[in-house]
């Protein structure tokens, strides 16, 4: 199977509330480069659906890992090879000037390129927090999609059954390749990805995988191929055109109570919640 | 001056309370002038329509159609498509549920329209819509406006109150249904696997008792007879459900629910980014846990540092005899 995985860079969501508004725009300014986590979790299916998890040494298959960003965002698709991915493609962009829409339509020209059988993407990127481009390329593509995955199995590399997280509770579906398929976060649970290379007793560690070092040092080697994104689309006018930031109104200063009575007490005549 | 057509989401033959968001969605975008028009569509559409024609849309819409009786994006999508072109509307609003969001995307990419997830707010100035949404993990809010003809968005339950009845009664109109994506030949459903529950949905509750990765294997014990005497909804944290306490449907967070309740209780949970995410715009936060640094006291409104153990029974008792 070959897979593609489209990969976006944001500022450390562990450290987000860390982020300011001067004058309405946004400041990242000391938050570091971080790959957006459900790309990650991606990337580690991808993985997963193309090895024996046994013996990872060996890909059953491609892993190719994409970006859209500066010279600088080729940190972010170097760590991914380190991990396992095949070859890489930086999209020649800003980190700001594009948005999902534009992403959607270039990759489609990508794929139609490179003819993976799975476009796997996180289900957002946990900086503009849109959730779209993984859809929006199904569509572009005329392909089936799979939204917001906490499971996947490959029937034979011709068809994936998905387990869809949705509100109260989970969706199964069967999807034929090639297909869209984005992924929530308990993808990376020891069992929730199966591949037809793997025993069906394998279990992962939980989470994605880091890469060694002796790896990381091969990776280097591995092929980063650079594309302009007007050879993907002549249309690169964003669709949303965003104004002013700001920050969410700060919650008045909460008080600590001394034990369960002085709780209810306030619930009851401060809040008048109970 | 805006004209929108909402789309409802039903649930076993009922509109969610969702599609309520998002009519209120639609009042206030319409304030300046301008119309909205309701569109049920999905198996039990006829009889759902009846639900929603007391609440000021020009029309209501109905596509009723075995084929959707499965939510499947592949299907759902080609009709709202061709209903929001042939009327020839200005904005398609959809519920930011996990089938809003799974579906508004495509009928978005569908329009060649623009699409602004997550709305938070909307003004209309000069007859042009601006929206209001979160960024950031709710960390920054940002204001945005599409540059395209038609848009989409989709609407946050949690931010929009749900709308009332504003009397009258809205003329409905069958509408054909679309043909499928190609694609939909693709997929095939094969089922939903949901928890069965008699407490309220969390996206609907006003109370939500949300327990964390310290309850352990006495998360329902603990904290059932918490929420039976509040009438409250259960939540849990990210920690709680990987590691099995709770089941995954209840998390609240970056992945699982966002809910904005009127009381939200955090019991044993230490507040990450992703979890904060999910309820930092609940009205009233209250946060039980052992560890006075833990990040969630810095967003609650009463703190209690104690052991949950002892700490909720004593609040449970206390609420019976408040009550009594």
């Amino acid at each position: 199977m070959k897979i593609l995985v489209p990969l976006k860079r944001v500022a450390d969501p562990d450290n987000a509330n860390k982020v300011k508004v001067n004058a309405g725009k946004l400041v990242t300014t000391g938050l570091e480069w971080k790959p957006n986590p459900f790309d990650e979790y991606a990337v580690e299916t991808a993985l997963r659906l193309t090895e024996n998890g046994t013996a990872t040494k060996t890909r059953q298959g491609e892993v190719v890992v994409v970006t859209f960003g500066p010279k600088d965002s080729e940190t972010t698709l170097r760590a991914m090879l380190g991990t396992g991915a095949d070859r890489a493609i930086r999209v020649d962009t800003g980190d700001d000037q594009i948005d999902g829409d534009v992403v959607a339509r270039a990759l489609k020209a990508l794929v139609e390129k490179e003819k993976p059988d799975l476009v796997l993407c996180g289900k957002q990127a946990v900086d503009g927090d849109s959730g779209q481009v993984g859809q929006q390329l199904a569509e572009y593509l005329g392909w089936p999609q799979a939204t917001f995955a906490g499971s996947i199995e490959s029937e034979g590399d011709k068809a994936l059954l998905v387990g869809r997280e949705v509100d109260g509770g989970t969706i199964k579906l069967r999807v034929e390749l090639p297909a869209v398929v984005s992924v929530d976060l308990r993808i990376v649970a020891p069992k929730s990805v199966k591949s037809v290379h793997t025993p069906a007793t394998h279990a992962y560690p939980e989470g994605v995988r880091f890469a060694a070092l002796m790896a990381i040092m091969a990776a280097k080697k591995k092929p980063l191929a650079e594309v302009k994104l007007a050879d993907l689309t002549s249309d690169a006018a964003p669709k949303i055109q965003y104004l002013d930031y700001e920050l969410p109104p700060a919650r008045k200063a909460g008080v600590k109570v001394k034990d369960v009575t002085e709780l209810v007490t306030r619930l009851k005549t401060e809040a008048k919640v109970v | 001056m805006s004209n929108i057509l909402v789309v409802a989401e039903l649930s076993e033959g009922k509109v969610r309370k969702s599609t309520h968001s998002a009519i209120t969605f639609a009042r206030e975008a319409t304030k300046g002038g301008g119309s909205f028009t309701l569109f049920v569509l999905g198996d039990g559409a006829k009889a759902a329509a009846a639900e929603v024609v007391a609440y000021g849309a020009a029309k209501v819409l109905v596509g009723e159609d075995p084929s959707l009786k499965d939510p499947v994006c592949e299907r759902f999508a080609p009709t709202i498509a061709a209903v929001a072109k042939a009327g020839n509307f200005d904005i398609v609003a959809i519920t930011a549920s996990s089938f809003g969001k799974d579906i508004a995307p495509r009928v978005a990419a569908k329009l060649a329209a623009g699409y602004a997830p997550d709305i938070s707010g909307v003004k209309a100035d000069g007859g042009k819509l601006t929206y209001r949404r979160p960024v950031y993990a709710g960390n920054a809010y940002v204001s945005c406006q599409l540059t395209t003809k038609v848009g989409v968005v989709s609407v946050r339950q949690s931010e929009f109150a749900a709308a009332e009845p504003s009397g009258g009664a809205s003329a409905t109109e069958d509408v054909a249904v679309a043909p499928a994506d190609a694609a939909a030949s693709k997929v095939t459903f094969l089922g939903i696997e949901a928890a069965k529950s008699e407490r309220p949905d969390l996206g609907e509750a006003k109370v939500i008792v949300s327990g964390g990765r310290a309850l352990k294997e006495k998360f329902a014990e603990v904290l059932d007879p918490l929420a039976n005497q509040l009438g409250a909804a259960i939540g849990a944290s990210r920690a709680a459900c990987d590691a099995g306490y709770a089941p995954a449907e209840l998390q609240v967070g970056q992945t699982g629910r966002v809910v904005a309740p009127a009381l939200y209780l955090a019991i044993g949970i230490s507040g990450a980014i992703q979890h904060l995410a999910g309820m930092k715009g609940s009205k009233v936060i209250v946060a039980i846990n052992k560890d006075p640094e833990a990040p969630i006291f810095q967003v609650a409104d009463y703190g209690l540092v104690q052991d949950l153990f002892t700490a909720v029974p004593a609040l449970n008792a206390e609420l019976k005899k408040a009550n009594a």
